[in-house]
């Protein structure tokens, strides 16, 4: 006997400041007015997605000394975005990206409990670090965290805020008109905190938000990652395109999940995914190499193939041969506030890779940028999309999908009015909401719900050091 | 009298919890057990609206609320906890057209870097309604929350040996402003150009480094955010004194004063005017605008009624820093009309209990000054500097 279809999660990824967003398509809109996010929050409630999701970066990416100017440069604040979001949307999930190394736990602590407050329970954190000197310009401390101990203070930032979120209870406020008590408890949101990172303690100042703590989401691939992820996270937002690779890191992560006392049901896989939908196959092949030549222009060639030269390429081509000259692994690197540089370790071997295809494919700089890059995930008519999104879940190389459109705001149109239906159909997403939080969405429990027994009224014995606290 | 000579009142309300009194949660008209739900505020904010209103401001601060000026109390008959100013205005910034949004930020324990693109945020979710209410905290305990600084333990804010203390905090402040400042003008307003035929997004000479380098922090920028559509959100302080005087000078567009009497409001006034003289900004509007706490009813003899109640469920007078008023709206227009004249810009009231003196003054008082031909009939523009008479300022970067 075949298993139960398991339901499959969506949500949309607000176009991003990378070359995927095709900024110069006609269609294409603002990418900082609220009209724009409210289209595109709008659409996705629409269809019944789970959550909206907004990526975030803290400093504008620089290549060669200057900034970048050839994709979508510049963002709104994340949070101050998904809190006007909540107004113009009733169920939709909240998701931002929100950085452990410039901030800190308290303030942060008090927006996503605020967040979750003023959406009715729809508040999620994707958690992310970096380290980097580059981004610390922009704030107080300057670049204080040693690469090394990025996730030793994210994992200890999250517990913290964990911390925060659980000092208040949800039942300290009594507001009784009649008796003049506000307050059943005069220490509610008293916490403590000493750890290698943190040593903070005092009152916490917003009371228990609906969701009780946001859901967490966690975006590394690292091996680092993955187990923070497996400890730490609700769901996973990660990057595996094909299926065999899905399959893979979806065994591996929630593998992983038994030594934390955890379910595999406790932890999500979502994937980034783009796709380009068009009436036929054939026709959403040709329309997606056509977006593919728009997302990579000849100038926008030459900067990625910087990503592994390091090395000023302006001079050359981009329709010519790929250079003769070897990357330069000497020094600092020539881009900087981007993490997909860091992916190629041994530039001298993936350059000469790189001429070897080419040459034996005929390829230009432009081609070879293009075919190595990302496809897209998904290509198709609505049928063969809503099948392969299927079959994806069904076959556990993940449980739903972060879809990222390449035009702002109205790439997600067609996927709701066309794919989502054909999903509803098969009988694997949802036609309507079941609750009113995004933990209903994404069926997790309420942390109140899987912490039964006795709590501590005293929050100063109850949380005392950096460890994970019991969540189970 | 007639207000034809003087400039156009504005008239703001400070929104805190259910209203600035400490029993006012206890008025049956309050609706306490809802302070933490989107409705709640939305419904302040379009009943200050329906009074055609400047702007609201909403209090924050980073600890829970506290009758001592300087440390938490055990208290359980009081309001205690809040959500995020700034994200309680970005939450009905959707919901409302006209009127103006300022909530409050700390300086001392946040990042002028996050702070301006919240703020240049609110104001594209607003469409140009944004401003900011700048406060500095001296509180061991807020300290303590972060973690990552201790403040001096002062006495009082006005004692004279805690002055350097106090002056450190607000000077930190005056260069927070500056970063933020900076940061929204760190984008020309055409510096996204789409040039397919270079393929270029922005032209990168119109984005700018700040470098800013102070005594406190250094800011490289420029800011993730391009520049909101008011250019410059609107910056206000609330000051009781020179040093908190100098920040308003120096920083802002509107102070917050507490004078008690016009002859207080003229002196206060020329002392506000003298720091924005030193700090070189003689040609640029700042607007001063008189804070008061008020007790409103048609009858003033049940206003003196509510606040003796109100003082009595609470166990103790409440004292406020800004003058109180007690009494009839024609009684109130007298006294804003008689601040105006003393050189106020307009008055922030603080309603003692919001659910009763809200409507109050958005349904009498403002139909009174109207009738006095003292207050817009309508909004005459829709953006926050607009309602304030402020022009969309140059950018300092552009060549």
């Amino acid at each position: 006997m075949s298993k139960p279809l398991k339901q499959i999660h969506l949500a949309a990824h607000f176009p991003g400041v990378n070359n995927t967003t095709v900024w110069s398509d006609p269609a294409a809109g603002s990418h900082i007015e609220f009209s724009s996010f409210a289209h595109f929050a709008r659409t996705a409630e629409r269809a019944k997605f789970d959550f909206l999701f907004l990526a975030e970066g803290l400093r504008l990416r620089e290549q060669g000394g200057k900034i970048y100017d050839l994709d979508v440069v510049g963002r709104p604040d994340t949070f101050t975005v998904l809190a006007a979001l909540a107004a113009v949307t009733e169920h939709l999930g909240l998701t931002g990206t929100i950085n452990s190394t410039f901030n800190e736990p308290y303030e942060v602590a008090r927006q996503f409990a605020s967040l979750d407050h003023l959406s009715g329970g729809r508040a999620a954190w994707n958690v992310v670090t970096s380290w980097d000197a580059f981004t610390g310009e922009n704030f107080r401390r300057g670049g204080f965290l040693p690469q090394e101990e990025r996730y030793s203070r994210a994992k200890e930032f999250l517990a913290t805020a964990h911390e925060l979120f659980d000092s208040w209870h949800g039942d300290e406020i009594l507001a009784d008109q009649d008796t003049g008590q506000f307050l059943r408890d005069a220490k509610a949101g008293a916490f403590v905190h000493t750890g290698q990172h943190f040593d903070i303690h005092g009152r916490f100042n917003v009371p228990r938000s609906p969701q009780g703590r946001p859901v967490i989401f966690q975006a590394g691939d690292s091996e680092e990652g993955r187990e923070f992820a497996a400890s730490e996270a609700d769901a996973i937002f990660s990057r595996h395109a094909t299926l065999e690779a899905g399959r893979a890191f979806y065994t591996d992560v929630k593998s992983r999940l038994t030594k934390y006392g955890r379910t595999p049901d406790q932890l999500l896989i979502l994937p980034a995914a783009t796709f380009t939908l068009a009436d036929t196959d054939a026709e959403a092949e040709e329309l997606a190499k056509e977006v593919r030549r728009q997302q990579v222009s000849g100038a926008t060639a030459l900067r990625h193939l910087e990503f592994v030269w390091n090395r000023d390429l302006s001079g050359y081509d981009p329709d010519g041969p790929l250079p003769d000259i070897d990357p330069d692994v000497s020094g600092d690197h020539i881009s900087q506030g981007r993490a997909q540089v860091r992916m190629y370790r041994d530039p001298i071997t993936t350059a000469r890779e790189w001429r070897e295809l080419a040459a034996a494919n005929n390829w230009s700089i432009r081609d070879l940028v293009i075919e190595t890059g990302n496809r897209q995930n998904f290509i198709g008519s609505a049928e063969t999309i809503a099948r392969t999104v299927n079959e994806f879940v069904q076959t556990d190389a993940s449980d739903g999908f972060i879809l990222v459109p390449h035009i702002t705001p109205t790439g997600l149109d067609a996927f709701a009015d066309q794919v989502v239906p054909i999903l509803q159909e098969k009988g694997v997403f949802r036609t309507e909401y079941e609750g009113p939080t995004l933990r209903h969405h994404l069926g997790l429990a309420h942390p109140d719900g899987s912490t039964p027994g006795p709590r501590t009224p005293d929050a100063t014995s109850a949380h005392s050091d950096t460890g994970r606290k019991d969540r189970h | 009298m007639s207000s034809t000579s003087l400039s156009p009142l504005h008239l703001a309300v400070a929104l805190d919890g259910t209203g600035w009194h400490p029993a006012s949660w206890r008025e049956p008209v309050s609706r306490p057990k809802e302070l933490f739900t989107a409705a709640y505020w939305a419904g302040l904010v379009a009943e200050a609206e329906r009074g055609l209103l400047d702007f609201v401001t909403i209090e924050d601060g980073l600890g829970p609320q506290s009758s001592h000026f300087l440390d938490p109390d055990d208290r359980t008959d009081e309001v205690r906890g809040r959500l995020d100013a700034v994200l309680i205005a970005s939450r009905v910034a959707p919901l409302t057209r006209n009127i103006g949004l300022v909530p409050t930020v700390v300086a001392t324990h946040t990042e002028p870097f996050h702070i301006s693109k919240a703020i240049a945020t609110l104001d594209y979710v607003s469409t140009g309604r944004a401003g900011v209410r700048v406060q500095i905290t001296a509180r061991p305990n807020e300290a303590a929350h972060f973690g990552r600084r201790t403040v001096p333990r002062i006495k009082a804010y006005d004692n004279p040996a805690d002055r350097e203390t106090i002056a450190g905090l607000f000077d930190e402040a005056a260069d927070y402003v500056e970063v933020v400042r900076r940061l929204w003008d760190s984008w020309e307003d055409d510096a996204e150009i789409r040039d397919a035929a270079t393929g270029r997004f922005i032209d990168r000479d119109k984005l700018h480094y700040i470098d800013f380098e102070g005594k406190y922090f250094s800011v490289r920028g420029p800011s993730i955010t391009p520049r909101p559509p008011q250019g410059q959100p609107v910056v206000s302080a609330l000051a009781h004194d020179t040093i908190p005087y100098r920040l308003v000078g120096r920083a802002a567009d509107i102070g917050y004063v507490t004078p008690h009497d016009a002859d207080e409001a003229r002196a206060i006034v020329a002392r506000v005017r003298t720091e924005q003289n030193a700090a070189g900004r003689v040609a640029e509007p700042l607007h001063v605008f008189a804070d008061l706490l008020v007790y409103l009813d048609d009858d003033p003899e049940a206003a003196a009624e509510r606040r003796d109640g109100l003082d009595i469920l609470a166990g103790r007078p409440y004292l406020s820093d800004a003058l109180t008023f007690t009494g009839s709206p024609a009684q109130l227009a007298d006294l804003i009309e008689e601040f105006q004249s003393a050189g106020i810009s307009g008055c922030r009231l603080r309603p003692a209990v919001v659910g009763h003196d809200l409507p109050a003054i958005t349904r009498s008082l403002v139909p009174e000054l109207q009738r006095r031909g003292a207050f817009r009939r309508s909004y005459e523009a829709d953006t926050l500097r607009g309602l304030l008479g402020l022009a969309r300022p140059a950018n300092r970067y552009a060549a």
